[in-house]
């Protein structure tokens, strides 16, 4: 039996516009994109095509000066029609017009049993030009992990607990080969273990239950129970100098699919969700793709907000937009751009919130009822004056408000004894949602963590 | 509304940069996003939805818990006056002298310390904090009723300065900005602070025989005299039984305006306390140490304060009052939530050993909160960095 680890800590949720468990194709975009701004650690992107040029599916376009082995491949087949730059010429997005019939650029295939006796050095030559590496996400700092490192574990979250987050089961749906396969390949970069963290909730799953080779471990309690980071603090903490990876179930199901079938498959099953969208439910497509023809005629008003994954941590984009390099979810929800007389004192019931203070009523209504939020901050930006809040909704023993006072004092010792190592913005979103003082806390762990990189 | 709405739109360019009166557009802020909570959206990245709260209505529910005091002290103040000097009312009466007496002083309050608010803002171009909600009406509360409007002010202005805006503002302060007020009176001006101020007699005299003395002025004579019976039991004797242990309670005693009532003041911190805007652990503790404090004396024993069952303390004073709304104050109590066990207990601690032990200072609970407010970083300190250590172990195993 998997140890069972019960958080009580945290805070769900509960959007309306949640997904039903059904999939449809979502008719295929024209364009496709590779933002360079996904990667989070990519500080010197060079680009190796020019606009015009034919790419296939898994020909590297992209990479990083800094770590110049990871290759940064086409999603699809096509031309590259335009390189977008924003200011100071900073590289945003390579947008590829896509071939009806994707061709893919081919790799050594290899069979269940010859991925046995494969070695590190082999899998890392195939995974590095095949795309599929910079799913894997190291700890600390939430960067593209460097193939130069051997990590101490390799950490896998099969659930997420955000609001209106995909279910896994569905995105991975037949996939379990692929996905037992990335598994057998990941075994050989580790000499510690490969952890998957399951919901505890959970039907026996097909896809993530009897995986061999991986050491299991059943979370349950609220949101974020299945952050991968806050369960790497319950099952192996990182502590200065240690180094894990990280990586979702897709990536490690394209992984093996690279190996299985020789190509860098970007096929993925995506969900639209939120209470702006007519009938929630998921979408076959590719990675990057515009998201222009998967919303067309299914948003019901026109002041919304799209989001590339969800609406704790993903980025905003246009209805013309791309999804994101490490998202399965397209969130739409109203644009909460208008006033409202007397709303930080009115009563009300329909306004989620975690705190209880003077008409703030939803703590009444039963947990099961859905809301709808919109993008408003519901307030303005003040001193820190709250304490002991953060805590509620952080399930690690870590002081968030000390934590974000060090990093804006700039004082790295502090950062570093605090616990920033073992956090990313995703950890403390939650934070930043119950923020009575309404600060932009995941742009402080990031300014954290970008000064913590620096020295 | 959407007169009111136009109305502000039409005005805002005025306020903006480049706009007329460009200097004063924290002042308009202000007032705008009273009337309506502002149109901002989150950003590109980070959390897209917001939480309802934000610090008005945090501040607000704090005011409101304030309520049942304010209103119990307006008609206490009238109430002890026609007690003090020796007609009969009826209750309109006695809330007319009340009302005409504790209003002013809150308007003056709000009003001088809210000006040095909005000056500070304007200068250092910051926003309006929502804190002085709070600060404003804390300050008029302790004050006692026969207090001069000036001195009001003087220590409003004093406190918001010193003990705030010197430190960088709300959120930065060390000492709660109330107790400064309080404190600053208390040295500068003492014989409008302690002694025989407590009754508001207006125009009139002392009945014949009426003694202006508190519960804590008789307590602290009872360590100087010999006595034949409980200091309870003097209480309950002084005059016609005004000191009664349920008399206090309900609070128709003298004292500082909104503290006399334990009953009122513990509807506000049920209000705190469900609301989760004060912390019930700092409340708790701060009672649990009085408490304590009040038994190890009873068990020294010494004189007829010291046996004084440890649960007057709870009653007499502005113990319940200050406990409640003054070391909650979240900026300046402790912030971890270890240490704030700690702190609240030893506000209690120190507030009885003030009380009983030192001649010099009858109350205790104002000079127990400001020397913990100096104490509670090192409190933190503490916890926060046995949590580091926690963390260094860790790397070794």
């Amino acid at each position: 039996m998997p140890q069972h680890i019960k958080l009580k800590r945290g805070f769900t949720i509960n959007l309306a516009g949640k997904a039903e468990k059904t999939i449809s194709d979502a008719p295929p975009s024209d364009t496709y994109a590779l933002k360079p701004t996904d990667f989070l650690g990519m500080i010197r992107p060079k680009i190796t095509v020019n606009e015009g040029d034919t790419v296939k599916a898994g020909t590297p376009i992209l990479f990083d000066r800094q770590m110049d082995s990871v290759m940064y491949c086409a999603p699809v087949s096509g031309e590259v029609v335009e390189v977008k730059r924003g200011e100071k010429r900073k590289l945003l997005e390579i947008k590829i017009l896509a071939d009806k019939e994707v061709d893919y650029e081919e790799y050594k295939q290899y069979s269940v049993t010859d991925l046995i006796a494969l070695s590190r050095e082999d899998a890392q030559e195939q995974m590095l030009k095949g795309g599929v590496w910079p799913q894997l996400v190291q700890r600390p700092y939430g960067i593209v992990a460097d193939p130069a490192d051997t990590p101490r574990d390799i950490f896998i979250s099969t659930f997420d607990t955000s609001p209106l987050a995909p279910d896994y089961d569905v995105l991975l749906k037949g996939q379990g080969n692929f996905f037992s396969a990335g598994i057998e390949v990941l075994k050989k970069f580790t000499e510690g273990k490969v952890h998957i963290g399951i919901d505890a909730k959970a039907e026996v799953s097909s896809v993530f239950s009897d995986i061999k080779g991986a050491v299991s471990t059943k979370f349950s309690g609220p949101h974020p129970a299945g952050n991968v980071g806050v369960q790497i603090h319950h099952i192996a903490p990182i502590n200065k100098g240690d180094i894990v990876w990280t990586i979702d179930p897709y990536g490690v199901a394209q992984i093996g699919k690279l190996f299985l079938k020789g190509i860098y498959d970007t096929t993925k099953t995506i969900c639209l969700a939120g209470s702006e969208v007519e009938k929630s439910q998921y979408y076959h497509t590719h990675c990057g793709a515009c998201i222009d023809k998967i919303i067309e005629g299914k948003i019901e008003h026109r002041n919304v907000r799209y989001i590339s994954g969800n609406v704790l941590t993903g980025e905003k984009i246009e209805p013309d937009g791309y999804l994101g390099y490490y998202n399965h979810l397209v969130s739409v929800i109203p644009e909460g751009n208008d006033y409202e007389f007397l709303g930080w004192m009115k009563p009300t019931t329909e306004k989620l919130s975690f705190h209880r203070a003077l008409g703030l009523l939803s703590f009444l209504n039963s947990s099961k009822k859905e809301y709808v939020l919109n993008s408003n901050m519901k307030g303005e930006e003040r001193a820190f004056v709250q304490t002991g809040i953060y805590e509620k909704v952080l399930p690690m023993d870590i002081l968030p408000e000390y934590l974000f006072k060090a990093i804006m004092a700039e004082d790295y010792d502090e950062m570093e004894t605090l616990g920033l190592y073992e956090i990313v913005e995703e950890d403390i979103a939650l934070c930043e949602f119950i923020d009575v003082s309404k600060h932009d806390l995941q742009g402080i762990i990031r300014q954290g963590i970008n000064l913590l990189r620096e020295t | 509304m959407d007169v009111l709405r136009k109305l502000l739109d039409k005005q805002k360019p005025l306020f903006e940069k480049g706009g007329k009166l460009e200097k004063f557009y924290y002042a308009f802020e202000a007032g705008e996003t009273f009337l309506f909570t502002p149109n901002t959206t989150a950003g590109k990245h980070g959390s897209h939805i917001h939480d309802a709260i934000d610090l008005k209505r945090m501040m607000i529910t704090v005011v409101i818990a304030m309520v049942p005091a304010l209103l119990f002290g307006i008609y206490n103040v009238g109430h002890t006056h026609f007690l003090a000097v020796g007609e009969q009312a009826d209750f309109l009466q006695k809330v007319l002298i009340g009302a005409q007496v504790v209003l002013p002083i809150v308007i003056v309050s709000y009003a001088a310390g809210g000006l040095v608010e909005v000056i500070f803002a304007t200068i250092r171009r910051h926003p309006i904090n929502e804190g002085f909600l709070v600060t404003g009406m804390l300050i008029a509360i302790v004050m006692p009723p026969t207090l001069p409007l000036w001195q009001v002010a003087l220590s409003a202005i004093f406190a918001v300065v010193i003990a705030k805006e010197v430190f960088g503002g709300t959120g930065m302060n060390v000492l709660n900005v109330a107790m400064t007020a309080r404190a600053f009176l208390y040295f500068a001006y003492p014989g409008d602070m302690s002694g025989d101020v407590w009754y508001y007699l207006g125009d009139k005299q002392y009945a014949d025989g009426f003694s202006g003395a508190t519960p804590l002025g008789l307590a602290a004579e009872a360590v100087s005299t010999e006595s034949v019976q409980p200091l309870a039991a003097t209480m309950a004797e002084f005059q016609d039984g005004l000191f009664t242990f349920w008399n206090m309670a309900v609070g128709l005693i003298p004292g500082s305006i909104g503290s006399t009532s334990f009953i009122a003041v513990m509807l506000g911190a049920v209000i705190l306390i469900v609301t989760g805007v004060g912390s019930w652990k700092i409340i708790v503790s701060a009672f649990a140490g009085a408490y304590a404090m009040g038994l190890i004396l009873n068990l020294a024993g010494a004189n007829e304060y010291m046996n004084l069952p440890a649960y007057y303390h709870f009653v007499i004073g502005g113990f319940a009052f200050g406990a409640v709304f003054m070391a909650t104050d979240p900026v300046s109590a402790a912030h971890t939530e270890l240490g704030k066990w700690v702190y609240g207990f030893l506000i209690g601690v120190i507030t009885v050993i003030i009380r009983v032990l030192n001649p010099a200072y009858p109350e205790g609970i104002m000079l127990a909160v400001l020397f913990m407010n100096v104490f509670a970083p090192l409190i933190d300190f503490y916890v926060v960095e046995a949590n580091k250590k926690r963390r260094l172990q860790r790397a070794t195993v």
